[in-house]
């Protein structure tokens, strides 16, 4: 049934029915209908589907998709490490599931307990003294954290503090996110391998700066050794340094922010601590800050008293950045996870996924270009084939590994290379598991100098080939509305 | 080793060799001496997956799960068995943002389907791949009309949830957006006042249906006053009761937004949930987050694809109006799937046990005597009404009779009676209400 090619509207039979409720026993005096011109005039027309029309389409559906257990996932900067069954079942426990957010706190201790234990140990990973759990994904925490520097500096009256230094390798979110929290971007030229320029930094540390965000290792997977330094010159001036949690599993185990100055730091539950991504989301972005800003949190905040857990909003938060607390089912599980490991394991993840990392950037020096010599951290960066003479390019490369049952690393970032393949293997992955991948990249190398078509068509294995973008962004069919409408068009003219 | 660690003693013999080191310290050796950690984490010891499991039994057990009465945006809906089956499905839930769309089709394809539906629901031509949750699809919705009216001053009518409201007013106040409150009257906004506050400083305005006190709001002629000065108007609702109510578009909204979680999504305590946003197809270029398109492949077979990315922060840096990276995927599929249960037949039906329910409820408790109107306003499935009864009476009672009820939503509504706020949902039965009412109905102070 791989060739299954229906959309659910298509599967809908007029009568079919795929739920049942409750007979509705109430005194028959009480009509919806009774509403009259509040009511909408025509009725959805939304799909009539049996439970098993609705069950097979998305068994169907899911067959076209690869995941982290289909198969080797090396996608760069997304650290798409194993994700632990048991906290699926941990995380769907009826008393997780079936608590109301605005129910009194003496009647969810279980819940606000894990809020105050996962914070506390959060804290203790990435050297901070307090978290909140409230943002939704990474760049939700970017924001929160920007938010938190810019208040800091405007209850501090010093008005003039606008501007965010924003290195040129950083991922998209930290420029995006300092201009959504109202902040000014100073970009600052990076050295030839991805590191701060200290010179350039020293010249843009002015009285207007209000701190500076930073990715360490950065986007390249490679610590910058200058890091106290940075940290030391942005404080000197007066801001704040925040660090961008994308790449902290290199760390677990090795450093903590904390340790380095930094003074807001988020973290991406959905990479570091192995929550499923979700095909995008729901991640989960928590924020920690030094105690100096902790009164700064977004509310609502959990406090605790003699061990009873309470709801509380300090006057001088930013306000909410959320309906109520975060994405809660992520951080449990990312609660059970750091449990699972515990401290005899956890600062063992940042060595393995390093290890990893290396390995591949080793095995593959010979057939894809390093741009930058020495070790790098969780993941490592090729500048396209080391064999400039084909003109395969990194999306070539891209799609024929998808021909072999891999998923492509990132691709095109960071942009420092025209040509960049971003490998991060993580430390869940074996050497076997490993030595297959290079083994096929090594292959697909071999084919771009001699076949280069078979890689330049790729993929040729996948249920559907490369997709016609132009044509996407051009007719923005963009719902099943839409497609009638422009099936209708082509028809019409044939 | 460790369960979820595969290397052996000889595979890390055989890597470092490889990588020409002897000690893994040589991979730190960037790391200053003064902050590598050279320490354990104080942090509890490893867990078996047996005391794991018990350890977080014990914590749910401290949770209670009562039979719920309230909503305030997170509504007891039935949740059927297959759709967390489904969802569950590894190839769904472990995949990422779909960046390679040829191992893609089936979030890329689910997507488009969840964005079909809520251009059905809400009756707008385009919607995105979802946002967070039902406040900050408001307040980006705002960041958007901001974009498309190019000025600073919003407009939010005073029945809009405080949750939400407290979001776009942090948005607002980083992004130096101006915010005007419009005041309400018997429980709806006051046309009024709007119609003096419209003027040609206005982005947009910002109302909310059913509003937080559940009232169906009438909407009706506020949208051309709006354009007539080129502001907008953004309409935030529960996706679930646009299957019934008239829908934003009708409104003449230009943009629709709110929260999913009515959509049989567990109460979870908050999260996750699932944010929409609807627009019109001019706008489309304006939506924040992801948007799928659909397109065909090289042989011709339809496909689906990431689509309209040069609004996308990855792209555009700091000009880009939006910051989200991912959307909620996962619960979209949730949503998409329930819907295609429920069909159009089985969300009426949601909606009409949640009204003859909750009117039913609202006619007991006046009844008892001590709960008054609060209102004379039309309803769905959630609604307020007066007490002068003690709140720690009604919360304990209610509380040992493992219920959820009567959040009191404000204590100085009109002298000493406070706003309490109830919600029924299909899940409810008769039986249940006359126990609350039971409950309620024998309380004195």
């Amino acid at each position: 049934m791989l060739n299954y090619d229906r959309l659910v509207f298509e599967q809908s039979v007029k009568g079919r029915k795929g739920y049942s409720l409750l007979n509705n026993t109430y005194p028959s005096k009480y009509q919806m209908a009774d509403l009259g011109a509040k009511l909408r005039l025509k009725t959805v027309p939304l799909p009539e589907l049996s439970e098993l029309d609705v069950v097979r389409h998305y068994t169907l559906l899911s067959q076209k998709n690869f995941g982290v257990e289909t198969g080797f996932y090396p996608l760069g900067s997304c650290t798409m490490k194993y994700n632990p069954k048991i906290n699926e079942e941990l995380a769907a426990l009826p008393g997780f599931t079936r608590i109301h957010p605005l129910q009194y706190p003496s009647s969810i201790q279980g819940t606000l307990k894990i809020y105050r234990y996962l914070s506390e140990m959060l804290s203790e990973i990435v050297g901070m003294d307090a978290f909140t759990l409230n943002p939704f994904a990474g760049a939700h925490g970017e924001l929160t954290g920007l938010m938190i520097m810019k208040q800091y500096h405007l209850n501090r009256q010093d008005f003039k503090r606008t501007k965010v230094i924003v290195p040129d390798a950083a991922h998209g979110t930290n420029p995006a996110s300092s201009a959504v929290a109202g902040m000014d971007i100073i970009e600052i030229p990076s050295t030839a391998s991805g590191l701060v320029d200290i010179e350039q930094l020293k010249a843009v540390l002015n009285d207007d700066v209000a701190g500076m965000m930073l990715t360490n290792p950065n986007t390249l997977g490679i610590f910058d050794r200058n890091i106290c330094e940075i940290c030391r010159l942005v404080h000197e001036a007066g801001g704040l340094m925040y660090y961008d949690g994308a790449n902290l599993n290199a760390l677990l185990g090795q450093a903590r922010p904390g340790d380095m100055g930094f003074d807001i730091v988020h973290v991406n539950l959905h990479k570091t601590f192995s929550t499923p991504h979700g095909g995008g989301g729901p991640g989960s972005g928590p924020v920690g800050v030094k105690k100096k800003l902790a009164h700064l949190l977004p509310g609502p905040q959990v406090k605790e008293t003699d061990g009873f857990c309470y709801i509380e909003t300090s006057a001088e938060s930013i306000g909410r950045v959320s309906g109520f607390f975060g994405n809660t089912l992520v951080w449990i599980r990312a609660y059970a996870y750091i449990l699972t490991l515990g401290k005899e394991n956890i600062k063992q993840v940042g060595e393995l996924a390093t290890i990893n990392a290396n390995y591949v950037k080793e095995s593959l020096k010979d057939d894809y270009l390093l741009p930058i010599e020495g070790p790098c951290m969780h993941e490592c960066v090729f500048d396209g084939l080391l064999d400039k003479s084909t003109n395969v390019t990194t999306l070539d490369i891209a799609k024929r590994l998808l021909d072999f049952g891999y998923h492509a690393p990132t691709i095109y970032f960071p942009l420092l290379f025209h040509q960049s393949i971003m490998i991060e293997p993580t430390e869940t992955e074996s050497k076997q598991t490993l030595d297959d991948f290079i083994a096929v990249m090594k292959t697909v190398a071999k084919e771009a100098k001699e076949h280069p078509d078979i890689v330049k068509e790729a993929p040729h294995a996948t249920l559907v080939s490369r997709i016609d973008e132009v044509y996407a962004a051009k007719k923005m069919i963009l719902t099943y509305q839409d497609y009638l409408e422009e099936n209708a068009k082509i028809n019409e003219v044939k | 080793m460790f369960k979820y660690f595969p290397h052996t003693e000889n595979d890390l013999f055989a890597m470092k060799a490889k990588i020409g080191i002897r000690n893994t310290a040589d991979l730190f050796r960037d790391i200053p001496e003064n902050v590598a950690f050279r320490r354990d984490y104080d942090i509890p010891s490893a867990m078996s997956e047996i005391e794991l499991r018990k350890h977080l039994e014990a914590l749910a057990a401290e949770n209670k799960t009562p039979i719920v009465f309230s909503g305030m945006g997170a509504y007891d809906h039935y949740n059927p068995a297959i759709i967390a089956q489904l969802v569950n499905r590894e190839e769904f839930l472990t995949a990422y943002t779909p960046y390679q769309p040829e191992v893609a089709q089936g979030t890329l394809q689910y997507i488009f389907e969840f964005q079909s539906m809520v251009a059905m629901l809400s009756g707008m031509e385009v919607a995105n791949a979802s946002m967070y949750d039902g406040a900050t699809a408001t307040a980006e919705a705002m960041f958007m009309g901001l974009a498309i009216a190019k000025r600073n001053k919003f407009l939010v009518s005073a029945t809009v949830s405080p949750f939400v409201l407290d979001v776009i007013k942090t948005y607002a106040h980083f992004r130096g957006v101006e915010i005007v409150m419009v005041p309400m009257k018997d429980g709806v906004i006051d046309r009024d006042e709007l119609l003096a506050l419209i003027g040609d400083d206005i982005a947009g305005l910002i109302v909310q249906k059913p509003n937080f006190y559940g009232i169906i709001e009438d909407y009706t002629g506020i949208a051309d006053q709006l354009h007539a000065k080129k502001a907008i108007l953004i309409e935030n609702n529960d996706i679930s009761t646009l299957a019934v109510l008239k829908t934003p578009s009708d409104d003449g909204a230009d943009i629709a937004c709110g929260d999913c979680q009515s959509l049989g999504m567990p109460l979870a305590f908050g999260g996750p949930y699932l944010g929409y946003m609807a627009t019109k197809k001019a706008y489309a270029r304006k939506l924040p987050g992801r948007i799928v398109g659909q397109s065909f492949d090289k042989n011709g077979k339809r496909a689906y694809v990431l689509t309209l990315q040069a609004r996308e922060q990855h792209i555009r840096r700091e000009k880009a109006n939006s910051n989200i990276c991912s959307n909620q995927s996962l619960m979209a599929l949730y949503a998409t799937i329930y819907l295609a249960l429920m069909g159009p037949d089985g969300l009426k039906e949601v909606n009409e046990m949640a009204y003859s329910g909750a009117h039913y409820l609202y006619d007991e408790l006046l009844k008892t005597g001590k709960f008054f109107v609060a209102f004379e306003q039309p309803f769905l499935k959630e609604f307020v009404v007066k007490t002068s009864l003690p709140p720690d009476l009604i919360r304990h009672a209610l509380d040992e009779a493992g219920m959820f009820a009567a959040v009191v939503i404000d204590e100085t509504a009109s002298g000493m009676q406070m706003l309490l706020n109830f919600a029924v949902t299909e899940k409810r039965t008769k039986k249940e209400i006359d126990c609350l009412v039971a409950v309620l109905g024998g309380l004195s102070c």
